[in-house]
């Protein structure tokens, strides 16, 4: 109903499905085409899709991606420039074409962290035009998280499970139905145009106690939400080595996480030698280019680019933003091919017995 | 390389299977605005044939495994102001370098009739082993858009760029979920180059690291993983010692392991 | 800092002519730019420290360092090492030639802060081109400052550039020039050894001095710990940073060091602000 409504108004909708093994949030074909049962067993390096017995439309926690790439696109054009004969270079914008879309059973953690792609793409006086046109476009439909995986851990971020703002409607799945809640004008609009019965105290009391139980019911945590100091003052902990033993900076986890913004920019020149492309992709702190600078890499080993990424996400974004930059979605554990646990290092770095 | 001479350009074949020069003949529209911008001296492939002439790059497929390649190798170097090498041949010696410390003549007579007809040498040797290489390119084969970017790079007169990225990096940037973490396969992607487009992971496989090792190839830390995925030693040597098995970090990881003995 | 005009110009760049190319060593060349919009070229404002973004056709961008003074019409200098994929190209550039502009980004040295200081300037290699640009400000507007020290360390004496340019400062009144090279060969006129072997000999009022460093950050930690034992408050030290710059706009993510987006909130920082970090190889 709802996506039949979305889809009446106009909206291309992007909801929850498989491909290649895992939940993601692809474009919806029918109105009817989210399935019941999606579920997956989530611990460090490994994802495996199962189905819930309850055959619940939601009952899973986040697959791989899910707003990231809707916003912030994996590769894009920024600019392109001409050259004709005698070399005269001509440049111009190129801007994204953005259709309304509409994503549905985006999570609380997910909110959380498109806020900080927000505060860093469309800072005040710095729009990025690019991320700006298609955020503009985007409606979402948040769902409270029932079923939180082995990886989660949005509760000790004060993140999750339940969305408490950043939607345009949310829902929580019960037993018997949806608590619907529109969150601004634009969901307000779409829920009006439902005619929903409204939700009985019973309904609203029983999506506050599936937010608490889901919520109790995670297991990994960290250690606090603002580990600036205890980071900083462990830049030289044997766990870093430890930590790059391990470690195949492959940037996978850079890649998943919701909050990750770097990217490179490269020319694509058109092999008639007439025109150029300036793409921007999405890079990481693990990869070569990263600290590359004439003639020399400052980070040259795995040690300090896991060290990089680790200290911004959890101590450099306080400076920079306010908060953290980890709103507990798991995704690094999860999808880590070696399985680091990011709250089993930090817990280790910031044990306190543990100082050198 | 700007004004009205246009670049005269080589494409010349080693010991290899001729899947880099179909590289070339499979860019379609750009290979006709490539006969534009350059003149293909020789291409054997693909109709010019002149070895012998100056130019200005020489393209290089194939690794050096007879003697005669050892002579060839060394004109073509004095004849071309850039030499490109190209391929997992003749930046690792390819496939048939899985031959290099196991040649034994005895081999030849149980696989070939006419024993005497075979002239090659004990190993097969990438190019930058034998003559100086002023850009390597990975792959088997290369790619399209790789052949077209360092062709635009040498058109443009600045060295091509180096892409050490892993194979993850394109995966991801694709959206494809990882299929270590969803299927549990031994997947070379985290330290194999990119170059690709993660064809493989792409089509749900594990990448076979037919790119070559890339910058921080963990290798130690991969088949670890591989092993706890359950390969067994062998295995896991045997996911190294493949099209690049002579690529230094996949070499040494390969000898790493047989030399905890558990080969 | 000081007010240094800021241009936040994610791209697409401007397009600027090359109106003059001096080869000032094998490696090394200057760049004169003028944008070719004339509008453009009027309103364009920076300060010394400032850096722009130029973009070569089909290859990408790099940032330069903005060597000539604010108040020069005659182009915008860029002096540049040929190192990499863009500088390379760069420099088989000729006067006439076109390239893509974007900037100024950053912020400046506090130049205006400083008046009546005495001015040091600590640079290692190529690090002395932001300085240049002070070297400039300070001798156009010499009633503003007090003494000039200039104190340039390269590793050979082959990398010297602006040999004459140094020889003709160091003959000018309240103005002392000390130069090293580690290496120094045959007829080299200065000193032989480290940077920090200079401040001995360097004359100035610590308490009312204003450092500025520039170069590798191995020299930079050396020369920072000669001048605060010889005195000089810490509040008084900056320095310019470099990282991987891809953006210019605070954006892409790769020049961030701890919490600092140097392209934006650098690259000149007061000492206090980093030298913490500073201290640990690999940020």
């Amino acid at each position: 109903m709802l996506v039949g409504q979305l889809m009446q108004q106009g909206y291309q909708c992007f909801g929850p499905g498989v491909e290649n093994g895992a939940i993601v949030l692809h474009e919806l074909a029918t109105p009817d085409a989210i399935p019941r049962g999606l579920q997956a067993v989530q611990s460090p390096g490994r994802y495996q899709l199962t189905q819930d017995p309850e055959q619940r439309y939601f009952a899973w926690a986040n697959g791989p991606q899910a707003i990231k790439p809707l916003a912030f696109a994996p590769t894009e054009s920024l600019w392109r420039v001409a050259r004709d004969a005698s070399g005269t270079l001509q440049f111009s914008a190129v801007l994204p074409a953005a259709p309304k879309r509409a994503l549905i059973g985006v999570r609380a953690c997910d909110l959380a962290a498109l806020a900080l792609q927000d505060a860093h793409f469309l800072r005040a006086g710095a729009r990025d035009a690019h991320y700006a046109q298609r955020r503009d476009a985007l409606l979402l439909v948040a769902v409270q998280c029932a079923a939180p995986a082995a990886t989660c851990f949005c509760a000790s971020t004060g993140d999750g499970p339940t969305p408490t703002a950043g939607y345009d409607i949310a829902l929580a799945e019960l037993a018997d139905g949806f608590v619907v809640e529109a969150g601004s004008a634009r969901g307000q609009h779409v829920v009006d145009a439902l005619r929903l019965s409204p939700a009985l105290a019973q309904h609203i009391d029983d999506a506050r106690k599936q937010g608490e139980s889901a919520a109790a019911a995670q297991t990994r945590r960290l250690p606090g939400r603002n580990l600036r100091d205890a980071l900083m003052s462990q830049l030289e902990h044997p766990r870093w080595d430890a930590v790059a033993a391990r470690c195949l900076a492959c940037g996978n986890c850079t890649a998943v996480c919701p909050t990750c913004f770097c990217h490179a920019e490269v020319d694509q020149p058109a092999l008639s030698g007439e025109s150029s492309a300036h793409v921007r992709e999405w890079d990481s702190c693990f990869g070569e280019s990263h600290g590359h600078l004439h003639g020399f890499n400052v980070r040259p080993d795995i040690r300090s680019r896991y060290r990089q990424w680790l200290t911004h996400k959890l101590a450099g974004w306080h400076d920079q933003f306010g908060r953290s930059g980890c709103t507990g979605c798991g995704r690094c554990i999860a999808w880590c091919p070696v399985g680091i646990d990011l709250t089993e290092e930090v817990a280790a770095l910031t044990a306190r017995e543990a100082t050198p | 390389m700007t004004g009205a001479q246009k670049p005269r350009v080589a494409v010349h074949k080693f010991s290899s299977c001729d899947g880099c020069q179909l590289a070339f003949l499979n860019l379609g529209e750009n290979l006709l605005t490539l006969a534009g911008r350059v003149e293909l001296v020789h291409f054997a492939e693909a109709g010019p044939l002149d070895p012998e002439s100056e130019v200005d790059i020489a393209f290089v497929e194939g690794s050096v495994s007879t003697s005669e390649d050892l002579e060839r190798i060394q004109h073509i170097r004095a004849h071309s102001r850039l030499l490109i090498a190209i391929g997992a041949c003749a930046t690792s010696g390819g496939i048939q370098a899985l031959r290099n410390g196991v040649f034994d003549a005895g081999w030849v007579t149980q696989i070939y009739s006419h024993p005497e007809a075979i002239a090659s040498l004990e190993r097969s040797t990438p190019i930058a082993s034998h003559v100086k290489v002023d850009f390597e390119l990975w792959g088997c084969p290369v790619s399209g858009p790789q052949i077209v970017a360092v062709v635009n790079a040498l058109l443009l007169g600045v060295a091509p760029r180096d892409n050490v990225d892993k194979v993850c990096t394109e995966c991801k940037r694709q959206g494809h979920p990882c299929v270590m973490v969803t299927r549990g396969i031994a997947c070379m992607g985290p330290v194999t180059r990119a170059g690709c487009g993660a064809l493989c992971p792409g089509l749900g496989r594990d990448c076979y690291g037919c790119y070559g090792p890339a910058e921080n190839a963990n290798t130690d830390a991969l088949a670890a993983q591989f092993k706890s995925l359950g390969l067994t030693p062998r295995a896991v040597v045997h996911r190294f010692q493949s099209i690049n098995s002579q690529a230094p970090a996949f070499l040494a990881a390969a000898d790493t392991i047989r030399r905890r003995g558990d080969d | 800092m000081n007010d240094a005009p800021h241009a936040l110009d994610a791209g697409p760049p401007h397009a600027a002519t090359v109106v003059a190319r001096t080869q000032e060593s094998p490696t090394i060349f200057t760049l004169r730019l003028r944008l070719d919009d004339p509008a453009a070229q009027a309103a364009y404002r920076f300060a010394p420290g400032q850096f722009n973004m130029l973009y070569l056709y089909g290859v990408g961008e790099v940032p330069i360092s903005i060597m000539s003074d604010p108040e020069e019409r005659d182009g915008i200098g860029h002096t540049i090492r040929a190192i990499g994929r863009v500088t390379q190209g760069l420099a088989a550039l000729q006067p006439g030639d076109q390239i893509g502009l974007r900037g100024p980004f950053g912020n400046g040295w506090p130049l205006q802060e400083m008046g009546g200081c005495d001015v040091v300037l600590v640079t290692g290699g190529l690090g002395c081109a932001p300085v240049v640009s002070v070297i400039h400000y300070v001798l156009r507007r010499r009633e503003r400052f007090g003494k000039l020290v200039i104190i340039q360390g390269v590793k050979h004496a082959e990398d010297l550039i602006w040999r004459e340019q140094y020889d003709r400062w160091a003959k000018l009144p309240n103005t002392q020039v000390l130069v090293a090279a580690s290496e120094g060969g045959a007829l080299w006129p200065w000193h032989v050894g480290r940077v920090t072997d200079l401040f001995s000999l360097a004359r100035f009022n610590p308490e009312r001095a204003v450092a500025m460093m520039c170069g590798p950050e191995g020299m930079m930690r050396a020369a920072a710990d000669s001048l605060l034992a010889h005195r000089l408050p810490e509040s008084n030290l900056y320095l310019s940073m470099e990282r991987n710059m891809q953006c210019a706009v605070g954006r892409c993510g790769h020049c961030q060091f701890g919490s600092a987006f140097i392209c934006r909130n650098g690259p000149v920082f007061n000492w206090g602000k980093v030298k913490t970090l500073l201290g640990h190889r690999g940020f």
